[in-house]
């Protein structure tokens, strides 16, 4: 843990491997949470256009 | 004195009337504490600001045992050592899923429909997590501590912040990041969260007849 991060380096880019790994995984994360099914009750409450609450 | 009795009496009128009034017609109770929300709140998208909520609330409590304990708590003993680590990872939560809640809130466009003010407001959280953060980074007492504030003194001082803002100072650092910074921001949380729920919840973009906000009409 103390020691240095290594790099990766491509152009001007300058980015640690941690940090790629934590992009990289909040892309996955919300990627999945786009298509992912969303568990739900038995009866659905479907949105009335004129109330929704 | 009194007039009579066929005088029409005036309405009364008060700071208290008119906010029970304000309230009464922005934050109903079932806008408050909704048991229905629509049909496509049913997202997963809809989760990471609420993750995030969570976060910030082990962020505050495990923050609250360190400040009762101090610096050589919880650098040395093992229990410490643990409350400090979760405080580490709980702040890290936080940061992702408030980011990954900008991305979804950012490519719905949640400011549409009067919503432009729960916007700012997350907008405003954002910034001043990241000051809460820095701050408390400089604070740990420890080597990366003071590595990071020696750091941080040369980029303050260029931006003509660092008399006024010393990062090197840790009593300042130690008080802006467990009192003022995070009563701020938990206000605004707080803030950010009765504006959502007098707003309610934004339309997907496709589905939008009349752009209606989901329990309201659009603000003028």
């Amino acid at each position: 843990m103390d020691a240095p991060a290594t790099y990766l380096n491509w152009n001007f880019i300058l980015i640690s491997i941690p940090n790629v790994i934590m992009i990289v995984g909040m892309l996955v994360v919300f990627i999945v949470a786009l298509v992912a099914p969303f568990p739900s009750h038995a009866e659905v409450v479907v949105a009335d256009d004129n109330d929704n609450e | 004195m009194s007039s009579g009795n066929s005088e029409p009496q005036a309405e009364p009128s008060s700071w208290t009337l008119a906010i029970r009034r304000f309230l009464q017609r922005s934050l109903p109770l079932k806008h408050l504490l909704p048991d229905r929300q629509p049909v496509f709140v049913g997202s997963w998208v809809y989760i990471f600001g609420v993750v995030a909520i969570a976060g910030l609330m082990w962020v505050v409590g495990s923050g609250v045992v360190l400040a009762l304990f101090g610096p050589q708590w919880w650098h040395q003993s093992g229990v410490g050592r643990f409350v400090n680590s979760l405080h580490l990872w709980s702040v890290q939560v936080f940061f992702v899923f408030m980011v990954l809640h900008l991305w979804g809130q950012y490519f719905m466009a949640s400011w549409r429909d009067g919503r432009a003010k729960t916007w700012m407001v997350g907008v405003v959280i954002f910034a001043f997590s990241i000051v809460t953060a820095f701050t408390g980074f400089v604070s740990q007492q420890n080597f990366a501590g003071q590595w990071i504030a020696v750091n941080a003194k040369d980029a303050t001082n260029a931006a003509g912040i660092g008399s006024f803002f010393n990062v090197l100072n840790f009593g300042q650092m130690y008080g802006l990041h467990i009192a003022l910074l995070p009563m701020l921001v938990a206000t605004l949380v707080g803030v950010h969260i009765l504006l959502v729920r007098m707003k309610g919840v934004v339309r997907p973009i496709e589905n939008k007849p009349d752009a209606q906000p989901s329990h309201e009409e659009p603000a003028s």
